[in-house]
């Protein structure tokens, strides 16, 4: 199983023929992702290393029976790509990599998305995901990782790959690595993934990570309280960061005394996660629970 | 990026909301004269980007220039929760019916835009909704579809604003809106909104939050910078596209990812140190952004050592290796680095690094080593 990818997996890349788009899309590629086409507007019936580039993503669509797409584009076209996307029947699954989108553009998008199609939609400002074995949807460097039945999601994508490490290094294997991305609206949450590796039968237990700003972390852990059976690990980034001020991703600033990791991390331990304050420590407490 | 009030107040009234005449004064004489301009009673108003400057006697009425020019010399350098007082703007008095209080925002759980309605505005806001949360009215809009008419109306009802002008009100709060959404405001906070005697809406007050990452589609915005005045090490780091903060500590951090330099600065202090600064490259960060990362520290006087943590993703460990290599040979680092790689690239990355290593630069294997390493080098504090 996994969630959201696997080896039916049928990526295109919006963007691909891009600097960033043509490393890590091949990167995806060569890890065994079907990589299936690139869309660039005005590149359509060129080819690049053996992948067709369409104009539009209806045209790769059709002809290549793409079922996911990665949004590497500037965040200035990002959100048109998205609703694009968005847009063709048969994309199921958009992942958008894309960091810098407005935060008015991210609302509009996601509110647009929800009330109008069942497209799932990662990110934007996200590493991505990856199943181990599977496909690797995203930037996570896959020589990290190893098959295997922990979920790990992440609001931040350097602490994702950090997360996967510990738990490699100790031969645990992951089933799906999910960067859901530090933006204010991102389009999946962790309820979302929670969900489904709850549902899923190859993953034995998760691990999440959150930081300061916002409540997403507190939503999760009334979420687990009440539907998650499977043991869950999770760290918390920011005890030390002072309050008011932006740290890199616009989620992460705390105001007042709501959002502070203090916080998140009791309400953590409330529903019963084991909560580390190292990151380096996540492989040993999953090791001692599973 | 947080505006001066009377830089927040010029973007409203772009989308037609009233704001009272005034002048910016950075002078107790430029204060006078804008009295004289503006003519009758003035309020002086210190500028600042952070609230509560009202409480702590920032903000001074003034029956003429006299009073404005004596206001000017109080307010002028005064320290208001760490922020010196060196802009001033002098608007004209208002008569003041009633005081109300709204702001618009994002509501990252409900995931679409908050309003915030209360007819009991002015400086004790937080009071109100901390005490009578009910006198407080929360809505969401819909981004997609925006502020609704029947919506602004409805506010204005249930916060039981003056019916007699309930009409105004409502068009204001969706200019409001307007200025919110259309110029990219991650926060518009107007408090007080009045009601003046007169039965005009006006906002007397403006709280602007832009967000940067959409100065591409307003490109005059950068222009608000002018008359911020910047830490000088912050200023060099943003003008090198680095996401810098200045702290307390000793041990400067460099990492990639705002998650990562967060966590680095906890394992830091959980180590026993503390760390100098928040530096996070970003994502796709190549030789030269490293170079310009260490370039930005040895400006720092009250840096010990350097601890340099990525997680090559996007970002390539051969690269970022690269740049240390060349700020080695280019730069005079006056701190020894300890220096952890994992991720993309990582093994070419060491082997660069590896040909550099000395007791100055210290490879270390993992995150909690490397701040070990990196706290004792800058003698343990």
């Amino acid at each position: 199983m996994a969630i959201y990818i696997d080896n039916s997996t049928r990526l295109l890349v919006q963007g691909l023929t891009g600097a960033q788009g043509r490393f890590h899309g091949f990167r995806n590629r060569d890890y065994g992702t079907n990589l299936v086409a690139g869309v660039t507007p005005g590149k359509g019936g060129t080819d690049l290393d053996g992948v067709p580039i369409f104009d539009s993503v209806a045209e790769a669509v059709d002809a290549t029976g793409a079922n996911t797409s990665m949004v590497l584009v500037p965040p200035a076209f990002a959100p048109d790509g998205i609703l694009e996307a968005a847009a063709c029947v048969g994309i199921d699954l958009i992942v958008a990599i894309t960091e810098g989108i407005p935060a008015q553009d991210e609302a509009r998008v996601f509110n647009y998305l929800r009330q109008t199609s069942d497209t799932v939609l990662i990110g934007p400002n996200c590493p991505g995901l990856i199943s181990p074995g599977k496909a690797n949807v995203g930037i996570t460097p896959h020589e990290i990782t190893l098959p295997g039945n922990v979920g790990v999601v992440s609001r931040s994508g350097t602490l994702t790959y950090q997360a996967i490490h510990e738990l490699t290094i100790r031969g645990i294997g992951q089933s799906t690595c999910i960067g859901i991305g530090g933006d204010p609206v991102p389009g999946t949450s962790f309820i979302d993934v929670l969900e489904r590796f709850e549902a899923d039968a190859e993953t034995v237990a998760v691990v999440m990570i959150g930081e300061i700003g916002g409540s997403a972390e507190e939503q999760a852990a009334a979420f687990i309280a009440d539907h998650v059976t499977k043991p869950v690990v999770g760290y918390i980034a920011g005890f030390t960061a002072p309050p008011g001020r932006k740290m890199g991703h616009a989620g992460a600033i705390i105001s007042g005394s709501s959002g502070t990791a203090a916080a998140k991390q009791a309400a953590l331990e409330a529903a019963g996660v084991r909560v580390v304050d190292d990151p380096t420590l996540i492989g040993e407490a999953v090791e001692a629970l599973l | 990026m947080d505006l001066f009030e009377f830089q927040g107040k010029s973007l409203l009234s772009r989308t037609g909301v009233a704001v009272p005449e005034g002048r910016v004064a950075r002078t107790p004489a430029e204060a006078r004269a804008a009295a004289v301009e503006l003519g009758g009673r003035v309020v002086v108003k210190a500028q600042v980007q952070v609230g509560g400057r009202g409480k702590a006697g920032g903000i001074k009425l003034a029956e003429g220039p006299e009073e404005a020019e004596e206001g000017a010399a109080e307010i002028l350098g005064m320290d208001i929760k760490g922020h010196t007082v060196r802009v001033l703007w002098v608007e004209k008095a208002s008569d003041i019916a009633a005081e109300y209080y709204v702001s618009f925002t994002l509501d990252r759980a409900a995931r679409k835009h908050l309003v915030m309605l209360s007819a009991m505005g002015g400086m004790d806001i937080e009071a109100v909704a901390a005490q009578s949360p009910e006198k407080v009215v929360r809505m969401h809009v819909d981004p997609v579809l925006g502020l609704t008419n029947w919506q602004a109306s409805e506010l204005v009802y249930r916060a039981d604003l003056d019916r007699t002008t309930a009409r105004k009100s409502a068009a204001a709060l969706r200019s409001i809106y307007q200025a919110f959404v259309t110029l990219d405001c991650d926060l518009v906070e107007v408090n007080p909104l009045i009601l003046t005697k007169a039965g005009e809406v006006i906002a007397l007050d403006a709280k602007v939050t832009l967000d940067s990452n959409a100065f591409f589609r307003h490109p005059d915005f950068e222009a608000f910078r002018d008359d911020f005045t910047p830490d000088p090490i912050e200023e060099m780091a943003r003008q090198r596209d680095l996401n810098f903060i200045k702290l307390d500590g000793s041990v400067g951090i460099i990492g990639n990812g705002a998650g990562l330099v967060m966590s680095t600065l906890d394992v830091v202090s959980l180590v026993g140190g503390k760390a100098s600064n928040f530096l996070d490259v970003g994502g796709g960060a190549d030789a030269e952004t490293i170079t310009n990362a260490l370039d930005v520290l040895t400006n720092d006087p009250t840096v010990r050592s350097v601890l340099i943590n990525i997680f090559g993703g996007i970002t390539r460990c051969d690269l970022v290796a690269q740049g240390i290599v060349t700020a080695l040979g280019d730069l005079d680092l006056p701190w020894p680095l300890v220096v952890r790689l994992d991720g993309t690239n990582a093994r070419e990355g060491r082997e660069i690094l590896g040909t550099v290593v000395s007791d100055r630069v210290v490879a270390a294997a993992t995150m909690r080593e490397a701040a070990e390493q990196a706290v004792a080098l800058a003698g343990g504090h």
